[in-house]
C-alpha cells in the first residue's frame, strides 16, 4: 500500500493525493497527519485533490474527520482541487462537507490560510 | 418449403439482373432528381439486388428477420442512415425499395414467385422507415445538444468573477449542462465568484431550483463563492410556496448588486481599482 | 464488450472495480459527469459487498437500447443479506462503515437501481446508467 507524503512548507503542511485510493490509505493519512500536525506544530493543512477523479461517501467523510481532528489540534483544513464532475456528484451523494473550508488550486488555498495565521 | 414460394423469381431474376437494375436504377434516380450520382446509385442498388437474390437463393423464406438477410437489413440500414443524415425525405428514401417492385413487374410480373416477393419488398421497406426515423431522431438530439451549449455563455465580468445569465424557461437537462458549463469556467478561469442571474428566467420549478442550489453547493466544494440575481417576484413566491430552502446562499435583485458584492468579497478596493484602470 | 467479472476480497479490489467501470463508462461515451458518478456509485457499492457482505464479485457490462448506450454493474455476495431494504436505502441508515449513504446515494447517481435481497441468502445490486 502506498503512503501519501506529507510536506511541510512554512507553517504549513501539503498534502496532495495522486493515486487512486484504497481505504486503508486514507485512513493512514489521517493517522499520518494528526502525528505530523502536532510534531511540526502547524497552523493549517492544505489537502490537495486535484488528481483525484473520484471521492466517494469513505473518503468524503475522512476529509472532514481530517478538518474535524486539525482543528482540535488547532489547525486549519483546506480541501483544494476539487474537480467539477467530483463536485457535483458529491452533491448528488448528499455530501456537502459543511465545515470544511475549499479553495480552486494550492496557491489560493495556502493564501486563505496564511491570512488567518 | 421457402424457395417454392418464390418459384423462379430467382434464376429469372439472375438471367434478367442488368435489365432489372436498369430500370430500378431509372426509377430511383428519377424520384432523386439529380442528387445522387449515377455511379453511387448504382452500387447501392447493385449491392443491395445482389444481396437480396443471394438470401432468396440460400431459401431465406418470407420473414424478412430470418438470418439469411443479415446482409440485407444491413444495406438497407446503411441506405436510409445516409439518406437521412443527408437531407432526403422519406419518400425519397422509400422509393429505393419499393421502385424494385416496378422495375421487377416490368420485368418479371409474370411469374407466380412475383406476388409474395413483392410483399417481401414491401416489409424491407417498412425497416428502412425505421431506420430513416431513428436515424433523423439523432439528427435532432444532436441538434438539441447543440443549440444547448449555444444558448449557455459564461461570461466573465470581473477579474476573478463569471456570470451565467439565463434567459429563456429552464428545464432540467438544460440546467445541468448549464450547471457543468458554470463550474467548468470556474476552474479553467481561475475565477472564485460566480453569479447566476436567472432575470430573464419566467419561472421555475422545484427541479430547477434544486438544480440551482446544488450548483451553488457543488460551486462551494471546488472553493467558489455562487450568487444568484434576478429573482422575480413571482418567482421568489414559488421558491418560497415550494419550500424550498435556500440557506444562507446570497441573492441579489439585479446583476448589478450581484457584481458589487462579488467584488467587494473578493477583497478588492472598488475605487481604487477603478482609479488604476483609468474608469 | 462482453462482460467482465471481478472478485471483491479486499481494498484493493474496489479500486479495481472503479477502475474497469470507468473503461467500460468510456468505452459507452458517457459524460464525464456521468462517468464519475457511475464510478462514485460503484465504489459505493463494491465497498458494501465488501464490508456487508464479506466480499462478492462485481459484474461490468456495456449494454445499449435502440439508440442509447449504457453501462451495467451487477454487485452480488452471499452475505446475511439486508433484512430491510427500505429502511437501508433511507439516508442517514447508519451502516457498519459509512455515512448511511452507500445505498441511497448510489441510487441517486445511476439511472436504474434495483436490489434484490434475502436474509441468509445474501444481496444482488444491479446498476444501469445511459449516456444522455
Amino acid at each position: 500500500m502506498e503512503r501519501i507524503p506529507i510536506l511541510k512548507i512554512g507553517n504549513l503542511l501539503l498534502v496532495s493525493i495522486q493515486v487512486d485510493l484504497q481505504d486503508r490509505t486514507v485512513i493512514t493519512l489521517e493517522e499520518d497527519l494528526a502525528e505530523k500536525i502536532v510534531a511540526t506544530g502547524a497552523r493549517g493543512v492544505v489537502i490537495d485533490i486535484t488528481a483525484l477523479d473520484i471521492v466517494d461517501s469513505f473518503t468524503g467523510r475522512m476529509l472532514a474527520t481530517i478538518a474535524s481532528i486539525s482543528r482540535v489540534l488547532d489547525a486549519e483544513t483546506v480541501v483544494v482541487g476539487m474537480r467539477p464532475a467530483v463536485a457535483i456528484t458529491l452533491v448528488e451523494l448528499g455530501l456537502s462537507l459543511e465545515g470544511i473550508k475549499t479553495a480552486l488550486d494550492v496557491e489560493r488555498g495556502m493564501r486563505l490560510l496564511s491570512a488567518r495565521a | 418449403m421457402a424457395a417454392e414460394v418464390f418459384g423462379n423469381v430467382v434464376e429469372r431474376c439472375r438471367a434478367e439482373e442488368e435489365e432489372l437494375l436498369g430500370r430500378w436504377k431509372e426509377i430511383v434516380a428519377e424520384s432523386l432528381r439529380g442528387r445522387m450520382t449515377g455511379v453511387e446509385l448504382d452500387k447501392e442498388l447493385r449491392d443491395l439486388l445482389d444481396a437480396l437474390l443471394s438470401a432468396l437463393a440460400a431459401g431465406g423464406g418470407t420473414d424478412p428477420g430470418a438470418e439469411a438477410y443479415g446482409e440485407v437489413r444491413a444495406l438497407l440500414g446503411e441506405l436510409s442512415r445516409n439518406r437521412a443524415h443527408q437531407g432526403f425525405s422519406p419518400r425519397e428514401t422509400a422509393v429505393a425499395v419499393f421502385a424494385l417492385k416496378r422495375a421487377l413487374r416490368d420485368r418479371i410480373g409474370d411469374e407466380p414467385g412475383f406476388t409474395p416477393l413483392t410483399d417481401l419488398i414491401d416489409e424491407l421497406g417498412l425497416i428502412t422507415f425505421e431506420v430513416y426515423t431513428r436515424a433523423r431522431e439523432e439528427v435532432i438530439s444532436n441538434q438539441a445538444e447543440q443549440l444547448l451549449e449555444l444558448a449557455t455563455p459564461v461570461v466573465k465580468l470581473w477579474h476573478g468573477v463569471v456570470a451565467l445569465p439565463l434567459v429563456g424557461t429552464l428545464d432540467s437537462a438544460r440546467a445541468q449542462v448549464v450547471m457543468e458549463k458554470l463550474l467548468q469556467t470556474l476552474v479553467d478561469t481561475g475565477s472564485e465568484h460566480a453569479i447566476i442571474d436567472i432575470t430573464g428566467v419566467p419561472a421555475v420549478d422545484t427541479q430547477v431550483a434544486q438544480h440551482l442550489l446544488k450548483t451553488v453547493v457543488a460551486a462551494r466544494l471546488m472553493g467558489a463563492d455562487c450568487i444568484i440575481s434576478g429573482i422575480r417576484p413571482q418567482i421568489a413566491q414559488t421558491i418560497v410556496a415550494l419550500g424550498i430552502e435556500f440557506g444562507d446562499i446570497a441573492t441579489k435583485s439585479t446583476l448589478a448588486d450581484a457584481l458589487m458584492l462579488a467584488i467587494s468579497r473578493s477583497g478588492v478596493d472598488f475605487g481604487a481599482e477603478m482609479a488604476k484602470r483609468g474608469l | 464488450m462482453t462482460a467482465q467479472e471481478l472478485p471483491i476480497a479486499g481494498d484493493a479490489d474496489v479500486v479495481r472495480v472503479r477502475q474497469l467501470v470507468r473503461t467500460a463508462a468510456v468505452a459507452a461515451r458517457l459524460s464525464l459527469v456521468d462517468q464519475t458518478k457511475l464510478v462514485t456509485a460503484a465504489s459505493e457499492l463494491a465497498r458494501n459487498t465488501l464490508t456487508h457482505g464479506g466480499g462478492g464479485s462485481a459484474t461490468v457490462e456495456q449494454v445499449s437500447s435502440t439508440i442509447k448506450a449504457g453501462v451495467r454493474v451487477v454487485f452480488h455476495d452471499k452475505g446475511p443479506g439486508i433484512p430491510d431494504i427500505a429502511l437501508a436505502l433511507t439516508d442517514g441508515y447508519t451502516s457498519a462503515n459509512g455515512m448511511g449513504l452507500g445505498l441511497g446515494g448510489a441510487k441517486r447517481l445511476v439511472d436504474t437501481f434495483d436490489i434484490v435481497s434475502s436474509p441468509g441468502e445474501g444481496t444482488t445490486v444491479t446498476v444501469v446508467k445511459w449516456a444522455r
